[in-house]
């Protein structure tokens, strides 16, 4: 059991999960995918946290993900609102539609 | 068994699964699958902070992200009732821009991490930290106040949800 795993491997993985999410939400127009996309990334962030947190043997990093996780569920709640929101206005939750402020 | 442990197995495991999901998260058309995409994929992380002697963290992933948040998406999208046909999509171009724009930063990433020092996590009951006791010592001392700071937060969450979510009655009745 004492076989452990390089600190790289996490690194290398919460890279990969958080590009995955940067792609989708550069490449999806669904405003409720991007929102999913922004969840994955924060989790990719919180996963190299516990990693490093373990690796050191510190608690600070996992207490911190907690806060992270607190935060998450507040934006979410809000971000959710917003988009419920929109779509009574617009009947659709196009991110491209919503460009109004640019013009 | 190609000279792994089991620890190195389950990582293994846990980690082409997290990205198998992640993929098929963005790239499904259809909302409820992604959102569905999305839980499995939560749970994969679930895993590797069990994996990692986080078992407090674990339980919260699963309670918060996949009980929580992810039940909250499910209900927006079967409000807006959603479906695949029309789902918009991006131009082409845009979505091999962003694709090539992911493989650049995975490229940059992974180049700088090649010279960098190999330190092994020691698994399997070695760390403490990750137990509910512990974290709970650390977070009701060193961690009060922010603590505290975490429920207003909440609390303003909560009330700007309703505020925003409610029908504005003055606009409808001009």
């Amino acid at each position: 059991m004492l076989n452990g795993i390089p600190i790289n491997y996490y690194i290398m993985l919460s890279a990969v999960l958080f590009i995955i999410g940067a792609v989708g939400v550069m490449a999806r127009r669904n405003a409720i995918i991007i929102f999913m996309c922004i969840e994955l990334m924060l989790n990719a962030v919180n996963l190299m946290l516990v990693a490093f947190s373990t690796l050191h043997n510190d608690a600070n990093g996992q207490v911190f993900v907690f806060f992270i996780m607190a935060v998450a569920a507040a934006e979410v709640a809000v971000g959710l609102a917003i988009l419920s929101m929109v779509y009574r206005n617009f009947k659709s939750i196009d991110i491209d539609l919503l460009s109004r402020l640019k013009n | 068994m190609l000279g792994l442990s089991i620890t190195q197995w389950l990582f293994g495991t846990l980690s082409l699964m997290a990205i198998m999901f992640a993929l098929m998260m963005v790239f499904t058309r259809s909302p409820v699958n992604s959102a569905l995409y999305l839980i499995m994929t939560f749970f994969c992380i679930a895993g590797h902070y069990l994996l990692l002697n986080a078992q407090f963290l674990a339980v919260v992933q699963i309670v918060v992200y996949a009980g929580a948040i992810m039940v909250l998406f499910l209900y927006i999208i079967m409000l807006m009732n959603l479906n695949a046909d029309e789902e918009p999509r991006k131009h082409v171009l845009t979505r091999a821009i962003a694709a090539i724009i992911g493989g650049m930063l995975l490229f940059v990433m992974i180049g700088a991490l090649r010279g960098a020092e190999q330190l092994q996590i020691v698994q399997g009951g070695a760390s403490q930290i990750g137990l509910v006791k512990n974290l709970g010592k650390v977070l009701f001392t060193e961690f009060l106040f922010p603590f505290e700071i975490a429920s207003v937060l909440l609390l303003a969450a909560l009330v700007g949800a309703i505020m925003i979510g409610k029908r504005d009655t003055n606009i409808n009745t001009k």
